[in-house]
């Protein structure tokens, strides 16, 4: 099972604030999860190259042309707090 | 007029608004009505827009009354999966992280049926960010069976097929990730199609998984659906997994011939563990179509048991990856607690996210860090490829593959719930399929007993046949699916709601 520290590692990776009890929980589902998948260690895979897509489809471009966002307005409207005409984002320094 | 359009198929509602036997605005209101009536027992709807219908349908109607031919959607109504975005209409993936959400943009797909003049009745439940196969993980609760409300409606687009099968909606958009569209289809008696990856825009739909992600649709038969994949299919600029692949006119090719057409039932889809009704159903299903001139053979697929084993892992390491996007700073929740940056971020996703989609993306950060990630991620994908190269051999010698859509029938709510591994051991029999990119149906075929308790629908719950066809090969399975619905009435079949 995974320690207390590495769950509250992923939880920091993950920038996810994990309650004591949420890390409990978590340490169990996770070995669950963990111990269910533990059988494709066995599938023989030599050889094999991974796949990361199915569609074949390469480099699929479209052209670089620049088009006007109508919607300025509406997507900082959605944001928690914005100056300017910009999103605000909390002082990193 | 009451109890007319509720069951009724979008090939006859357009010549019924072409007629003008009903308009947009009759048909509109009529759903509505039955929303507000009915969907207290279903849970079906996180959204209604009811004041938009209303005018959608106006507008739809003096199109209507202008010269020229309609679109085939023009006038109907339809709810979208809650993961659709639709610009100024709350779309919450039934998360509380997007409680408030108001997108600024269309989906293309959403965008594709508003040019159709479509009227959208509103946003359908799902299991939290389709993380799920109940809907139980939805943060507004579950949706319900119109067959035994006692029992889930399956997921994640459990909102979209009991919408459809209560008759809250003639049809629905619904996705799949692993199963989302036919796992729910099946336990809700509905027709659902599960497009080939690619061959629909994902633009727009709030991601899961984005190298599986497949928008599709529930209806209440294949023709309805071949009409629906036309419109909903295409490449996209805005989507560079979609394939140039041109887009057959699925509903004119309609053919219900399935002489010589060569069936695989993959053995291995008949699992331990299925129950009996179930089995017996699908194998009546195949026996239809032994009928019909189709030839039937045994196949293999060995590594199907794999499917859900590579799926647990690749799922939430693309969930882990798109969720990363909410971070309290440009939309969706953000915390009220004050703090640094990333406090604010660690708050705002405490608060935001539900329990499973925590899970996943802590187990997908788990899989994917230095150390583990050759031996979990990268296996996985290679398991994929074995996977992927059994299909494209079966293909070699079958046509389409036949086989269930789900081991079950509709279990009981809250059976899933504190299982962290139901959503990937219900979808077993989808997975495999998806994980290849393949297209496929799962239509009704009959009733069977639950194994979990009575139910007290007469008939028993719904049985889903499945039918899987090569990549791209969406026109063999809607034939497929065609043919079954000429020869048989099990799609007419509708709860008493």
């Amino acid at each position: 099972m995974l320690t207390r520290e590495e769950v509250l590692k992923l939880g920091k990776l993950s920038r996810i604030a994990l309650s004591e009890a949420e890390v409990e929980k978590f340490q169990k589902n996770l070995d669950t999860i963990l111990g269910y998948v533990d059988e494709l260690k066995k599938v023989d895979t030599e050889g094999l190259k991974e796949v990361n897509q199915v569609t074949g489809l390469i480099n699929v471009q479209r052209p670089d042309e620049a088009v006007a966002a109508e919607n300025r307005e509406e997507i900082l409207a959605q944001a928690p707090e914005t100056k300017d005409g910009y999103f605000k984002v909390k002082a990193i320094l | 007029m009451a109890d007319l359009f509720e069951f009724i198929e979008l090939t006859e509602l357009r010549k019924l608004l072409d007629t003008k036997k009903v308009s947009s605005t009759e048909l509109t209101k009529f759903f509505l009505q039955r929303i507000k009536d009915l969907d207290k027992d279903y849970n079906a709807y996180v959204t209604v827009t009811e004041q938009e219908a209303l005018k959608d349908a106006k507008a739809a109607d003096d199109y209507i009354a202008s010269p020229g031919e309609n679109p085939f959607l023009c006038g109907i109504p339809y709810a979208s999966k809650d993961l659709f975005c639709t610009k100024g209409i709350r779309t919450t993936a039934s998360s509380k992280i997007l409680d408030n959400y108001l997108p600024p943009h269309d989906a293309t797909v959403t965008k594709k049926l508003k040019e159709h003049k479509s009227v959208l009745l509103g946003k359908t439940n799902l299991d939290e960010f389709a993380h799920g196969s109940s809907t139980e993980t939805s943060a507004y609760g579950p949706s319900k069976n119109p067959w035994d409300n006692s029992r889930i409606p399956g997921g994640s687009s459990g909102g979209s097929t009991a919408a459809v099968a209560a008759g809250l909606a003639p049809w629905a958009t619904a996705t799949e990730t692993g199963g989302s569209i036919r796992q729910p289809a099946s336990l809700c008696g509905l027709s659902g199609w599960k497009p080939t990856y690619g061959r629909v825009s994902r633009y727009g739909i709030i991601a899961m998984g984005s190298s599986l992600d497949s928008p599709g649709a529930v209806a209440n038969s294949v023709e309805d659906l071949a009409h629906l994949a036309e419109i909903m299919s295409g490449q996209d600029v805005k989507d560079s997994t979609t394939g140039p692949v041109p887009v057959p006119a699925y509903s004119k090719q309609l053919s219900a011939d399935m002489r010589g057409v060569k069936i695989g039932v993959p053995k291995e889809y008949f699992v331990e563990g299925m129950e009996d009704g179930v089995k017996q159903r699908v194998m009546e299903a195949i026996e239809e179509y032994r009928k019909m001139g189709a030839r039937i053979q045994e196949v293999s697929l060995p590594n199907t048991k794999y499917g859900s084993l590579v799926y647990a892992i690749v799922c939430p390491s693309e969930v882990a990856s798109n969720l990363m996007r909410y971070d309290g700073i440009r939309y969706g929740h953000s915390t009220k607690e004050g703090g640094s940056l990333l406090e604010t971020y660690e708050k705002s996703r405490a608060e935001g996210f539900g329990d499973e989609a925590k899970r996943r993306i802590l187990t997908g950060t788990y899989v994917l860090s230095a150390g583990y990630y050759d031996a979990y991620y990268k296996k996985a994908q290679k398991v994929r490829s074995l996977i992927i190269n059994e299909f494209q051999e079966v293909f070699k010698r079958v046509d389409i593959l036949a086989c269930p859509s789900s081991p079950n029938v509709a279990i009981k709510l809250g059976g899933a719930k504190d299982n962290p591994l139901f959503g990937y051991i219900a979808d077993q029999l989808n997975i495999p399929g998806s994980l290849a990119g393949l297209p496929a149906l799962s239509i009704p075929c009959g009733f069977a007993r639950p194994s979990d308790g009575d139910t007290p629908s007469m008939d028993g719950l719904p049985v889903g046949l499945q039918i899987i066809g090569p990549q791209w090969g969406e026109q063999q399975v809607f034939n497929a699916g065609y043919a079954y619905q000429q020869a048989t009435d099990w799609h007419k079949k509708h709860p008493t709601v």
